[in-house]
C-alpha cells in the first residue's frame, strides 16, 4: 500500500504540493487530474524520491516502511516504478542495457521488447532521437523488465499516433493486472480480488480511460488534491466545465 | 644515414613546440641487457601481468605475430602468419635495404630533440609489414615495455600495408607498476598503400612519474584506409602527441579515436591532425576526454586542400572530479568545394542522468560508472572483434579505478 499523509513538498522556494492525503491499496489504479503546472509530475517524482522535491511537511509510507527521506534507488528497489513523460538521453547507454539493469539481468529482454514491438531498437542509445510514442514504448518496456509494484505513469498516452495508442493502453492495462483475458484457472472475478499492482497515471486528454480501467479519479488543483470520484465522471465533468470549477473546490 | 646524423646533430637541442619541455641529460640511455625468449611462455609472471593490461597476450590467442621490447632490448619478435612481417627495427636497417625507403620519411628527424635523441641512439622497435595482398586477419601484437628506473626509452615503428593488404596492429605500451620515473619517446611511420587497410589501436598504460614524447606521421595512398585508435586510461606524468597522417590518394580514409582518461598529476596534450590532399578524401577525428583531475588538452585539426573532401572532428569532454579539459578543434579548408564540420563539447555527469538510472534500481555510483562507460563506448567501424574487445576491457578497468 502506498499512503500519503499531509505531504508538503517545495521546489526551491515555491510550494507546489499543499498537504496531500493519498492511499493506494494494492491491486487499485488511480488517475490523476490536474490542469498544467498543478503539481501532477511533482507528485510522482516526490514519490519515486527526486531531491529536488524538498518534502517540508508530512511523510510518504509505501509498504508499511516510511520512504520519506529514502533515495530514488532504494525506493526502486523497494518496488516503486515511473514511467516518465520526457526522459534523459543517455549515449552510449544502449536500451538492452537499460531493460537489464531494470531487471536487474533476470529476464529475456528480447522477448519483452517483442510485446511493445520495440525489437529494433535494442541497440539504440536510449531515448536518442526517439518519437513520442517511441519513449512511452521504451519507458513501458523498462517497468515490464522492473517488475514494480507502485507503477507511476507521467502522462503515457501525450505525443503516441493512433496506431500505438491501443498498445500502449493495453500494455499497462497488463501492467497492473487489468486485462480480461479469459484464464481457464480462474474467473475475471477471481482475477480482480487477486490483483497486487498499484498505479497512479497522470492523464491530461482521458485517452486512457479507454484501455485501462480505474478505481479511483484525483484532481489535483494548485498543488492540492481537491476532488476524488469515479475517474469516468471527473473526466467528463472536466471535459464539460474545465478546470476553472475546480477553482471553487480548493479555496 | 649520414645526412639524417648531421640533420638529428643541429636539432639535438631544439624544443618541441607543445608540451612542457623534457630534461633528456636527466634520463640514462645505455642499453638495458634482457634475455631473448624464443617462448612467449617463458616471460617472467610480472612482465606477463603487465603486458596483458596492455592488451598483449603472452599465449598469442587470436593474435597472428607479437613483437616484444623491454626497456631497451627486444625479448621476441616473430609472425605467425605468411605474408606478414615482424621484425626489430634495428636488424630491418642491417638486413634489408628496403627499410631505408621508409625510415624518417615521413616524420622530420630534426623535428625536435625527440626525434633527435630517437635517431642518434636508437633503441630499438619494429617494422611491421604486410606484403601485398595479404589479408592479416589477427591482430599483430607489439609491447613496449618500460621497467628500468630513470630511462629514456627511444623506440622507432614502421608500419607498413602494402598494396591490397589488411592488417591490424595492436600496441600497448606499459610501465612496470614500482617504475617512478621514465621517458619513453616513440617515433612512428605508417604507410597504408594503394587500396590497403590498417588498423592501428595504441593502448597506454604508464605509471605516475612516465613521460611520453611520441611522433607519428601517416601516409595513406589511393583508395586506402587508415584506423587509428588511441587509449590512455591510466595516470601518466605527461604526454604530449600530435599524430598526423596525409590523404595523399584518391578516396583514402583516416580516421583517429581516441580515449583519453585524465588522472590526478597527469597532464595529457593529445591532437590528430589530417591532411586531405586528393578528391574524395573522407577523415574523422573522434575524441572522447574524462578528467578525473588530471589536465588534458585535447586537439584536432583538419586540413582539407582540394575540393570533394569531407571531414568532420568530434571532441566530447566530462570533467568529473576536478581537473581541466581544453578542446582545441580546427578546421582548415583551403579551396572552395570541401565539406567540414566540428562539434565539441565540455560538461558534467547531468544530474537528470543519475537519477533515471536510479529510479531503475542503479545506486549513485553504478549510475555514473553506467554513464561514464557509455560516454567512453565509441563505435569503431572495421575493427576486428579482438580488438573492440581489448579496447572495452580497457574502458571497464578505467571506469573501476575511477569510482
Amino acid at each position: 500500500m502506498l499512503q500519503i499523509e499531509d505531504l508538503q513538498v517545495k521546489l526551491g522556494d515555491k510550494e507546489i504540493l499543499k498537504h496531500i492525503d493519498l492511499e493506494i491499496h494494492p491491486g487499485e489504479t488511480h488517475i490523476l487530474f490536474g490542469p498544467n503546472g498543478s503539481g501532477k509530475t511533482s507528485l510522482l517524482m516526490t514519490i519515486m524520491g527526486y531531491p529536488q522535491y524538498r518534502v517540508t511537511g508530512g511523510k510518504i509510507v509505501f509498504k508499511g516502511e516510511d520512504i520519506t527521506d529514502m533515495p530514488v534507488d532504494e525506493r526502486a528497489q523497494l518496488g516503486i516504478g515511473v514511467s516518465y513523460q520526457r526522459p534523459p538521453t543517455i549515449h552510449g547507454v544502449k536500451t538492452r542495457q537499460m531493460v537489464q539493469i531494470c531487471a536487474k539481468g533476470k529476464v529475456d529482454a528480447e522477448a519483452l521488447a517483442e510485446k511493445v514491438n520495440f525489437s529494433e531498437f535494442m541497440e539504440r542509445d536510449i531515448n536518442a532521437g526517439f518519437s513520442g510514442g517511441e519513449i512511452k514504448r521504451s519507458e513501458l518496456l523498462q517497468l515490464m523488465a522492473q517488475d514494480a509494484d507502485l507503477l507511476l505513469f507521467d502522462e503515457p498516452e501525450s505525443g503516441v499516433d493512433l496506431e500505438n495508442i491501443s498498445l500502449i493502453g493495453n500494455s499497462i492495462s497488463n501492467l497492473l493486472q487489468r486485462d480480461f483475458r479469459v484464464n481457464a484457472k480462474k474467473t475475471q472475478k477471481e482475477k480482480r480480488e487477486e490483483r497486487t499492482k498499484m498505479g497512479l497515471i497522470i492523464t491530461h486528454t482521458g485517452f486512457i480511460l479507454d484501455y485501462v480501467t480505474a478505481d479511483k479519479g484525483q484532481v489535483l488543483y494548485d498543488g492540492m488534491l481537491t476532488c476524488t470520484s469515479n475517474p469516468r465522471e471527473i473526466f467528463k465533468c472536466i471535459s464539460k466545465v474545465g478546470y476553472e470549477e475546480c477553482v471553487r473546490c480548493a479555496i | 644515414m649520414r645526412d639524417l646524423e648531421e640533420k638529428a646533430r643541429q636539432a639535438q637541442d631544439k624544443k618541441a613546440v607543445l608540451g612542457p619541455d623534457i630534461d633528456l641529460d636527466a634520463y640514462q640511455s645505455e642499453p638495458v641487457s634482457h634475455n631473448y625468449v624464443e617462448d612467449l611462455g617463458d616471460l617472467s609472471k610480472a612482465d606477463k601481468k603487465q603486458m596483458l593490461q596492455a592488451g598483449i597476450d603472452a599465449e598469442e590467442t587470436d593474435r597472428s605475430g607479437t613483437f616484444v621490447q623491454k626497456d631497451t632490448a627486444v625479448l621476441h619478435a616473430h609472425s605467425k602468419q605468411e605474408g606478414l612481417e615482424v621484425i626489430p627495427i634495428r636488424e630491418a636497417l642491417k638486413q634489408y635495404n628496403w627499410v631505408e625507403d621508409y625510415y624518417w620519411k615521413l616524420v622530420a628527424v630534426d623535428t625536435d630533440k625527440y626525434t633527435a635523441r630517437a635517431h642518434l641512439d636508437l633503441h630499438n622497435g619494429y617494422v611491421i609489414r604486410a606484403l601485398p595482398g595479404s589479408k592479416v586477419v589477427y591482430p599483430v601484437q607489439a609491447c613496449l615495455y618500460l621497467e628500468k628506473e630513470g630511462l629514456s626509452q627511444n623506440v622507432h615503428n614502421i608500419v607498413i600495408a602494402e598494396e591490397g593488404a589488411e592488417l591490424h596492429v595492436i600496441t600497448g605500451c606499459a610501465a612496470a607498476a614500482h617504475l617512478r620515473r621514465g621517458l619513453h619517446i616513440g617515433i612512428s611511420e605508417f604507410y597504408v598503400k594503394k587500396g590497403a587497410k590498417l588498423s592501428f589501436t595504441m593502448i597506454h598504460h604508464w605509471a605516475e612519474g612516465t613521460m611520453v614524447r611520441a611522433r607519428s606521421v601517416g601516409m595513406v595512398e589511393e583508395g586506402g584506409l587508415f584506423l587509428n585508435n588511441y587509449i590512455s586510461m591510466k595516470p601518466v606524468k605527461s604526454v604530449q602527441m600530435y599524430p598526423t597522417t596525409h590523404l595523399v590518394g584518391k578516396g583514402a580514409v583516416a580516421r583517429f579515436y581516441s580515449l583519453l582518461v585524465g588522472s590526478p598529476n597527469s597532464e595529457m596534450d593529445v591532437g590528430g591532425r589530417i591532411f586531405l590532399k586528393e578528391p574524395d578524401t573522407r577523415a574523422e577525428i573522434v575524441s572522447r576526454a574524462i578528467t578525473n583531475g588530471g589536465k588534458i588538452i585535447a586537439r584536432g585539426d583538419l586540413v582539407g586542400e582540394v575540393p570533394r573532401v569531407k571531414a568532420h572532428l568530434e571532441c566530447h569532454g566530462l570533467i568529473l572530479n576536478g581537473g581541466s579539459i581544453h578542446a582545441i578543434p580546427e578546421l582548415e579548408g583551403k579551396v572552395d568545394g570541401v565539406e567540414m564540420s566540428h562539434e565539441a563539447a565540455i560538461g558534467k555527469i547531468a544530474q537528470e542522468e543519475i537519477l533515471y538510472l536510479m529510479s531503475r534500481g542503479l545506486s549513485e555510483d553504478e549510475a555514473t560508472a553506467t554513464i561514464v562507460r557509455g560516454f567512453l563506448s565509441v563505435d569503431i567501424p572495421g575493427l576486428p572483434p579482438q580488438l573492440k574487445a581489448e579496447i572495452d576491457r580497457a574502458v571497464e578497468q578505467s571506469n573501476k579505478d575511477m569510482m
